[in-house]
């Protein structure tokens, strides 16, 4: 059952012995102590558990441990430097794009692969990007807005 | 372990902001006040540090409604140093004096003028000891950034950090005032919110992300439906799972591992039968049996004299508006973490009450305050739903078993079956016209909902308003099939769509703009200003509706915040689909402590209610709730979003209220009113689905 999975973290090679069944949302907090990943749902519903994949946006609640091996992963605490903000964390901080801060770590990670993408993304297009992510604080129009910003100040360096 | 270490090693968990350890070491050995009000002493709330920081130390609680970056400009203005010296310790109730709890928009309105009454009284003390230092008077010394000078010699002065070296103070003055005003120079400022670094870097701690050493995950049986009964359980096969415990104890049943999704895991072997609940209702049969199990009225305003008034009654209109069961469902589930060490019980718990869940631990562990601490760390939204904090009491008697720290955090069909909803409500209105086109007469009687807000504002000569039943609680057993509750702006959203909505229904009847019919109504010059300014910055033409353009108009003054909206929706006939295109919304809500926080209030209860308006109802039957996720439980998104202007009134006249409920309650008329304007079909009954709508179209 639980053998060592290995992929690359934050930029770090990293190394779970763990059950490959298990969610990686999980595993990353409790097994990686990484808690910046949140868990809203738990069932692929909100998006507070979003993380990066090989520079995809992915439900880290519903995809498997196993799935990620040998794969590149990011989490919030892997997008900026300590000193150093990315980016669309600034344009996030800036417009005070989020209130209880839940759904934040979900709302940038997604955020943060649409612009890759879609460099200069119009609102419309964040819009439909995000709209699996959940807020109930009702921070939306100021995510609209710091997406934006974020895109047409450079997006994702 | 002394309370000094124990604040060190732990702090850091409570919604500690960069505390600095030079605060930490003059923590004092006794509990702050247990006693159930606010302290007199101002060292209950601030404390300087030899650097000159200011600890300013609250029991109130941050789920996002900004209070820790609002609190902090009170205290920072008061004491005139620069909100970056203010550090904000919230929601521990070993190091916090103590507080009702966060909720009714509070913390800037009641709790507000406490703290800046503790800061002035800290200030004119430390400017007296400067004076005495520096042998200058009083009244020739300044401060600026912490540091006292003399009004002619800048040169001369000294630092609160040097003033207080660290101790406590001891001396302590009278009737000191506050800063009137006009003087601020902090309030009423934008500033970045103080937890914004933490909260965008994924620093920010909620209480799910605090696990203890040795800390097992806890999963709890739960009945499939509400009163259904255990019968008899088995957990054979859920033990023989690696590493897996299973607790039961009394009622609490429990699969604990130390990784929560084995944890959950295991609980799914458990296998238990229940005896099915009693209850055979259903949202289909809800309202008819609130109107038969509500307990007798009450009166909460009576006026003229109704009977005689129907002489001058020309128009008598009547309508009935219903309100179904709506969720909280903040984005974080409750959650505690429990730790016993010596027969000291710690409680990390996801609650806007910590002061009230250490009560109900000590009744319910059978300990005396002294020996329950709870910390609050960041709060993933409240509403309302996170008042009672039972998932304190489950994780903190798991752990006494179990003899290791517990963390319960509910799944998100835990949190729909264990919420206590917004109770579904019956508002009959009843309302007449004269002659002239004038309101004479207005019932209003609401049931299940609640008395807030059921009073109406208008000029009305003639009026009775009464309620049956609440949100509160004291209704009679079995008249809610599960919980209800607090949910932002209790009563006040029930009773606004109902009033808020005749209100356009009398105009249309009079055949008057129903801009026009609400100044003509209305006496609070507060309210006036409110709606003319609304009606400017919207562009709104006078003409009696429906017009077809879409455009609705609500207000409300709740709790003396005025609040007037407008909004302009498109509906498609066809699919009955709203889309909510603009929302321009102003608020006199006294002064502005930070302006940036309180539009962002206002954009949050835009939201929310267009949530509770256009989408959100729990759906259950013979106690089961039906909704146990977003798939079916459906919250507004990001592509159903309407531009939002806020435009604050500044009023310096007025105290600074609360900014997190009074808009929220005019959004269920304000959409019902621009579907009818766009329609010209008046919906009844939130949410107004597509299916509502085309059913109210058919008719
Ligand atoms: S927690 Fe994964 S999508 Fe909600
Ligand atoms: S900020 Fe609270 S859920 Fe988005």
């Amino acid at each position: 059952m639980a053998k060592p999975i290995s992929f690359t973290l934050n930029g770090k090679q990293v190394s779970a012995t763990a059950d490959g069944t298990r969610m990686l949302a999980y595993v990353l907090r409790e097994d990686l102590e990484l808690t910046g990943t949140k868990v809203g749902c738990g069932q692929g519903l909100c998006g507070a558990c979003t993380v990066l994949v090989d520079g995809e946006a992915v439900r880290s609640c519903s995809t498997s441990l196993a799935s990620v091996a040998g794969k590149e992963v990011t989490t919030i605490e892997g997008l900026g430097l300590a000193e150093k903000l990315h980016p669309v964390q600034e344009a996030f901080l800036d417009h005070h794009a989020f209130q209880c801060g839940f759904c934040t770590p979900g709302m940038i990670l997604s955020a943060y692969a649409l612009l890759k993408k879609t460099p200069k993304p119009d609102r419309r297009q964040v819009a439909e990007a995000l709209d699996g992510n959940l807020c109930r604080c009702g921070a939306h129009v100021r995510i609209l807005a710091a997406v934006e910003a974020a895109g047409a100040k450079g997006g994702t360096r | 372990m002394n309370r000094r270490t124990f604040l060190q090693t732990t702090g850091a968990v409570g919604l500690f902001v960069s505390f600095p350890i030079s605060l930490r070491s003059q923590e004092s050995e006794k509990i702050p006040s247990e006693v159930p009000e606010y302290p007199k002493d101002f060292n209950a709330y601030l404390k300087i540090g030899p650097d000159g920081r200011v600890g300013c130390f609250v029991g109130k609680i941050e789920m996002g409604q900004g209070n820790m970056t609002a609190l902090a400009m009170l205290a920072a203005e008061e004491l005139n140093v620069s909100l970056d010296q203010v550090d904000m310790l919230m929601g521990d109730t070993d190091l916090c004096p103590w507080d009702g709890g966060t909720w009714g928009s509070l913390s800037i309105w009641q709790f507000g003028p406490v703290l800046r009454g503790a800061a002035a009284e800290t200030k004119a003390v430390l400017v007296q000891m400067a004076s005495e230092k520096l042998g200058i008077a009083a009244e020739r010394l300044q401060v600026k950034d912490g540091v006292v000078s003399s009004l002619g010699d800048a040169s001369r002065k000294v630092t609160y950090g040097e003033l207080v070296q660290g101790k406590q103070i001891e001396r302590h003055l009278k009737d000191v005032k506050v800063k009137p005003v006009a003087e601020f120079t902090l309030v009423g400022k934008e500033v970045p919110r103080k937890d914004g670094r933490l909260k965008v870097t994924g620093g920010a701690k909620y209480t799910a992300d605090i696990v203890p050493e040795g800390t097992l995950h806890a999963a709890i049986l739960r009945p499939p439906a509400h009163g259904a009964k255990l019968l008899s359980v088995d957990v054979s096969a859920a033990e023989k799972l690696p590493g897996v415990r299973v607790i039961q104890a009394g009622d609490l049943v429990a699969a604990l591992h130390a990784r929560s999704d084995q944890a959950r895991e295991a609980l799914g072997r458990i296998k238990a039968t229940f005896q099915p609940s009693p209850s055979a209702l259903s949202n289909g049969t809800i309202f008819e049996h609130l109107l038969k199990a509500a307990p007798p009225a009450k009166q909460l305003a009576a006026k003229g004299d109704l009977k005689a008034s129907e002489a001058a009654t020309i128009h008598k209109v009547e309508a009935t508006y219903l309100d179904n069961y709506i969720a909280h469902a903040p984005m974080e589930p409750h959650a505690a973490v429990a730790r016993w060490d010596k027969g000291k019980l710690t409680v990390w718990a996801s609650t806007q009450a910590p002061f009230l869940l250490r009560s109900i631990l000590t009744k319910a562990l059978g300990l005396t305050a002294r020996n329950v601490r709870v910390i609050t760390p960041f709060v993933g939204g409240g509403f309302g739903g996170k008042g009672m904090a039972p998932q304190g009491v489950e994780a903190a008697r798991l752990a006494k078993v179990a003899g290791c720290p517990v963390a319960v955090v509910w799944d998100r069909r835990e949190e729909f079956f264990l919420d206590t909803f917004r109770p579904a409500g019956v508002v009959k209105v009843r309302a007449g016209l004269d002659q002239g086109g004038r309101i004479v007469t207005w019932e209003h009687h609401a049931t299940g909902v609640g008395e807030s807000e059921a009073e109406t504002m208008y000029d009305i000569p003639h009026q009775r308003i009464t309620s049956a039943g609440s949100w509160m609680g004291g209704n009679p057993a079995g008249m809610h099939p599960f919980g209800v509750g607090a949910w932002r702006a209790p009563a006040a959203n029930s009773n606004v769509f109902a009033k808020e909505s005749h209100m356009d229904v009398l105009a249309a009847k009079a055949g008057v703009d129903p801009v026009a019919f609400r100044l003509s109504h209305l006496k609070e010059p507060r309210m006036i200003v409110a709606l003319e300014t609304v009606e400017k910055a919207f562009g709104w033409t006078r003409k009696p509706g429906p017009t077809g353009r879409g455009f609705g108009v609500a207000c409300a003054n709740h709790r003396d915040t005025m609040v007037a909206a407008m909004a302009e929706v498109a509906v498609d006939k066809k699919t009955g689909v709203v889309k909510v295109k603009r929302v321009v919304l102003a608020q006199d809500m006294g002064v502005v402590v930070h302006p940036d926080g309180a539009r962002q209030q206002v954009e949050g209860c835009v939201v929310m209610g267009l949530g509770y308006s256009l989408l959100e109802e729990i759906r259950f039957k013979n106690g089961q709730v039906l909704d146990e996720n977003f798939d079916t439980y459906q919250l507004p998104r990001f592509s159903q979003m309407p531009t939002i202007e806020t435009i604050l009134i500044p009023n310096p006249n007025v105290p600074a209220q609360g900014g997190g409920e009074p808009a929220i309650v005019v959004m269920g008329a304000l959409i019902a009113n621009a579907i009818h304007d766009a329609l010209g079909v008046r919906l009844l009954q939130m949410p107004m689905t597509p299916e509502r709508i085309k059913q109210a179209l058919k008719a």
